[in-house]
């Protein structure tokens, strides 16, 4: 079946993640007779109603019972189908924890589950609508990929790499209109770190949407003349370790970015991997230990400490600190 | 189909079977020194009756694509579906002894990495019912004409899930679904009476069941669980359903067929003492011969 050409997503031009899903899935759709997708009554928030407009015979509303729509993925995934389960990501990682745990990701059905509205930004709609533990929740699952890709080209990438993939795999989205930083011929591979912007003097290492505020970032200490290098890691589980542990031994100091707490995220992975491979001071920006708000997204940027200007402070702590830290660490060594 | 449609000679072969899958799920529990009896024991009818008459299943194929699909919502007891599976030529008989061993294909709960044959991983309760959606959804979006068997436990059914899934079952008319209930009337601890909690006596776990799936928009049938020709003539009866998913309420004792266990919850899961074993495996044998006393001419 020949369907609509691919959409291009223009570098330097902002997209919301959601309309760049709705988009890919019904492309996914049209491409793949195996994709059906099930839907947990927020079709119009996830934008997932882009396919239940376009192809209802591939449209199946589970109602709110995101129980159910797992299990019920998981069945049709014994039959050979690609189910796609959109939801929020704190109802994906949250509400049905225990049935992605006992139905996709022990017998590893290939189910691939879509978690809109992840971390603070989701419309001021507070904290039971903002997952900030949803990176932590599901990496820990054995089994699971977890992907937040940054912009739309690479949603529109992973999700492709994703329906590829013969697992679960849990993607997460974000709601609202940020820039693209890749360009056409940007190409996403499951499992593997990609480098954005070249530095000597510090490593930014971010996932999602929190890269195009660690690039802001790596342009106010350039303004300082620091050089940031930025390592996108889109892939949170499988971690791409070899690229972390190179990316933190290019400069000595490592800041980690992500729109989630850093309790078990991707600053939680940098960490527990660069203690066994390559121990390096670091700092993580991220949530601390709370739960959100409702609010504009600026203010939460701003009180969470999470914007560009937080990433770039954390940057110039650690490179300070630095070579006390470094100091201590080789001392401790044999 | 009915009893009389099936045969009286065939009709004991099926109880001979069942004798055995009881025989067999005592004596693997005795092997493991753990598991549970109470749930497997009440099934144990209705699992012979799917596995040997009413599941269009082919042991040598498990993974055949038109097959019917099985899924034991009720995953604690693996034990008497892993026994059926064995008589009926999935498994070796002796590999039934491996049960809850290290690397084993037998798992505590079903573990369909591991064992071909079984169509869904469940053991965590109120699961087993979505994935028969899916299945059934799935048969139609694709065309096909396989039926999906989820059995449900009543304790099972005290989660939530349960009734979303029969819910979305009944909004897309599912009627290539049938859930079978195994109401035996007990779950692991339960609900005191008015007596307390040192009586055997317990509420049963499920209040209603035949009005709570009717609410759902589910046809309802009835049965007794351990009367195989009438559970399979149920099961027929469920095949002929239109427009709507059907379950049949299969009313059992937990325990079914050991006198000491039955409708004694603390049987749920518990070892079986060599003593214990050999009494029960003797009140068995006097079933074996009583069937066979039956027999006309």
């Amino acid at each position: 079946m020949s369907g609509p050409a691919a959409v291009v997503y223009r570098t330097g031009e902002s997209y919301a993640q959601r309309d760049v899903f709705g988009q890919t899935l019904l492309e996914l759709v049209e491409e793949d007779p195996r994709v059906v997708v099930l839907d947990g009554d927020l079709a119009n928030s996830t934008r997932s109603e882009i396919v239940a407009k376009a192809r209802p015979d591939r449209f199946f509303m589970m109602g709110i019972a995101e129980q159910n729509m797992a299990g019920v993925a998981a069945g049709m995934a014994t039959l050979g189908l690609i189910p796609w389960c959109v939801s929020f990501a704190c109802f994906i990682a949250n509400r049905d924890l225990d049935q992605l745990r006992v139905v996709v990701a022990q017998p590893r059905l290939n189910v691939k589950l879509a978690g809109g509205y992840s971390g603070l930004l989701t419309g001021k709609s507070g904290k039971t609508h903002q997952d900030v533990s949803d990176i932590a929740t599901l990496r820990a699952m054995p089994n699971m990929i977890v992907i937040a890709p940054a912009d739309a080209v690479e949603v529109a990438a992973a999700m492709r790499a994703a329906n590829a993939h013969d697992g679960p795999v849990y993607v997460r989205l974000t709601r609202d209109a940020s820039p693209t930083i890749f360009g056409p011929d940007y190409r996403f591979e499951i499992g593997r770190a990609v480098i954005v912007r070249e530095g000597n003097d510090v490593t930014i290492i971010s996932t999602g949407v929190q890269t195009i505020r660690a690039l802001e970032a790596a342009d106010l200490l350039a303004a300082e003349g620091i050089g940031a290098h930025v390592l996108h890691v889109p892939t949170v589980k499988p971690l791409d370790t070899d690229a972390v542990a190179a990316a933190a031994q290019r400069t000595g100091r490592v800041v980690t970015a992500e729109d989630h707490t850093i309790i078990g995220g991707l600053g939680a992975a940098v960490a527990e991997t660069l203690g066994e491979l390559a121990p390096t001071p670091m700092r993580r920006v991220g949530i601390r230990d709370t739960f959100g708000e409702s609010a504009p997204n600026d203010e939460l940027l701003e009180k969470y400490g999470l914007t560009p200007r937080h990433v770039a402070e954390a940057a110039k702590e650690v490179l300070r600190a630095g070579d006390q830290e470094r100091g201590a660490a080789s001392r401790g060594r044999p | 189909m009915t009893a009389t449609d099936l045969g009286e000679a065939r009709l004991r072969e099926l109880r001979q079977l069942a004798i055995e899958n009881r025989r067999l799920i005592l004596r693997a529990i005795h092997r493991a020194k753990a598991g549970h009896l109470g749930g497997p024991l009440s099934c144990t009818d209705m699992l012979i009756a799917l596995y040997f008459e009413v599941l269009r299943i082919d042991p040598t194929r498990p993974r055949w694509e038109e097959r019917d699909r099985f899924v034991l919502s009720k995953g604690h007891s693996s034990i008497a579906l892993y026994a059926a599976m064995a008589l009926r030529g999935y498994l070796p008989i002796d590999e039934l002894f491996t049960f809850d061993a290290i690397d084993s294909r037998l798992q505590g709960h079903p573990d369909m990495t591991a064992l071909p044959g079984l169509d869904m991983s469940t053991g965590s309760l109120g699961q087993g019912l979505s994935p028969g959606v899916g299945m059934a959804l799935g048969a139609r979006f694709l065309g096909k004409d396989f039926r999906t068997w989820v059995m449900v436990g009543d304790g099972d059914a005290q989660e939530g899930q349960i009734w979303e899934a029969a819910m979305v079952a009944s909004r897309y008319d599912l009627d290539n679904l049938t859930a079978i209930l195994d109401l035996n009337g007990l779950q692991q601890v339960g609900w005191p009476t008015e007596a307390g909690y040192t009586a055997r006596a317990r509420r049963p776990p499920l209040d209603q069941p035949r009005e709570r799936w009717e609410a759902f928009g589910w046809q309802v049938l009835e049965c007794d669980g351990h009367e195989i020709g009438a559970f399979i003539g149920a099961c027929e009866e469920a095949r002929r359903i239109r427009g709507r998913p059907g379950v049949i309420i299969a009313h059992t004792v937990k325990g079914k067929g050991i006198s000491f266990m039955e409708g004694e919850h603390v049987w749920h899961a518990k070892p079986i003492t060599d003593e214990e074993l050999a009494i029960g495996l003797a009140e068995l044998d006097a079933q074996e011969a009583t069937l066979a006393e039956a027999v006309p001419g």
